[in-house]
């Protein structure tokens, strides 16, 4: 979270709504660990990171739909056996995120 | 617009004053409507609280839990009832402790110092550069230090000593004897993670002698002490010997130091 700071920063100085999304568990392997933070501002710019980058792209997409919503969501990124999802994590982790418009 | 919590969570984080925050990261269906998806607690203490979960007994069950959680330095998921009630699995909380950064003390104000002090920064350690000679131990040298302090060694550590835990470590980096012996003798009786000595292995071998007949214990200085400091990637310059310190710092610090290391390329365990 540290580390996005400055960047959130910048962005509510200019007026930027930011969404962030942030790691609440992983199972099998995950790059990042629970806690991992990112933010998205209503631009689509980034800071900081949930994964090895396996998954950032669509997490953009699911902050900025968070935002123009106004409504909290939980998003999972992995593959299973059964179930393809259509982004996963290339090291076989399953990634749980909360991904929530920061308005708190 | 952020608001009262987010304030108060990156004050925290920035002034390193350690908080919890909780959010909701899962509601049953049947869980009643008064928890929302991401209702936030930061929590200071258990009755330092601010914000709620939609619950004053839910918030107050979650903010003890969190405060121990927070004392341990852990992050997790926990569940509990609509009220905070236990065994049950209505409400699935994300409980982040954002504790102090970990602390490295580097003794020996000397030109691989230094480098050390920049690449344990980058890691997000809390440096402080500590040598007895005061025309040495000067900002000016180490302008990426936190803190430089003309003290020795092992009153230093006396002053700071309790302070230390799992996480933190000392280096010592001197290697003259009548600094490095007492140095580790005082991060020995300190509960620091990491201790790691720089030196020749001639060096090594007198101050092992030097540090028994001064009264260590021998068991304990194989078990705690990294001496020649690093890990053995053929290091040469000053920044390459203070990544292979910074490695071994987090080698020891997560359990692998035991290991033969190697690069992953040769092994089959688990990468993360």
């Amino acid at each position: 979270m540290k580390e996005i700071l400055s960047a959130i920063d910048a962005w509510l100085a200019d007026g930027k709504r930011v969404a962030i999304a942030r790691v609440i568990g992983i199972e099998e392997s995950g790059p990042r660990e629970p806690g991992a933070a990112m933010a998205v501002n209503e631009d689509g710019e980034v800071a900081g990171s949930v994964s090895g980058g396996c998954v950032e792209g669509a997490v953009v997409t699911e902050a900025l739909e968070v935002l123009a919503s106004g409504v909290a969501r939980r998003c999972t990124f992995g593959y299973s056996d059964d179930q393809a999802f259509a982004v996963g994590l290339t090291c076989g982790g399953t990634v749980h995120l909360l991904v929530e418009p920061l308005d708190w | 617009m952020s608001g009262e919590i987010y304030r108060e969570l990156r004050g925290s984080i920035l002034s390193r004053t350690p908080v919890g925050l909780v959010s909701v990261t899962g509601v049953a269906d049947a869980a009643g409507a008064s928890t929302a998806l991401a209702a936030k607690l930061l929590v200071r203490s258990q009755v330092a609280t601010l914000g709620t979960l939609g619950d004053p007994e839910l918030d107050r069950v979650v903010a003890r839990d969190a405060v121990a959680m927070l004392e341990r330095g852990v992050s997790g998921t926990r569940h509990y009832g609509p009220h905070g009630e236990a065994r049950r699995e209505d409400i699935e909380v994300f409980v982040e402790s954002f504790v102090s950064p970990p602390k490295l003390i580097v003794f020996g104000a000397v030109d691989f110092t230094r480098a050390l002090v920049e690449i344990a920064r980058v890691l997000g350690f809390v440096v402080t550069v500590c040598d007895a000679r005061a025309v040495f131990a000067t900002p000016a040298r180490f302008p990426s230090a936190d803190e430089v302090v003309v003290d020795w060694p092992d009153r230093y550590l006396e002053q700071v000593g309790s302070s230390l835990g799992p996480r933190d470590a000392v280096c010592v980096l001197t290697h003259d004897t009548k600094f490095d012996v007492p140095a580790i003798l005082g991060a020995l009786s300190t509960g620091v993670g990491y201790i790691g000595a720089m030196g020749s292995r001639r060096t090594h071998a007198q101050r092992w002698e030097r540090l028994l007949e001064a009264g260590a214990d021998e068991g304990e200085l194989r078990a705690r002490l990294m001496s020649p400091i690093g890990l053995d990637v053929g290091a040469r310059t000053p920044e390459e010997t203070a990544v292979s310190i910074c490695a071994e710092i987090i080698a020891v610090r997560s359990g692998r130091a035991q290991r033969a290391m190697a690069p992953l390329r040769d092994g089959t365990g688990p990468i993360h």
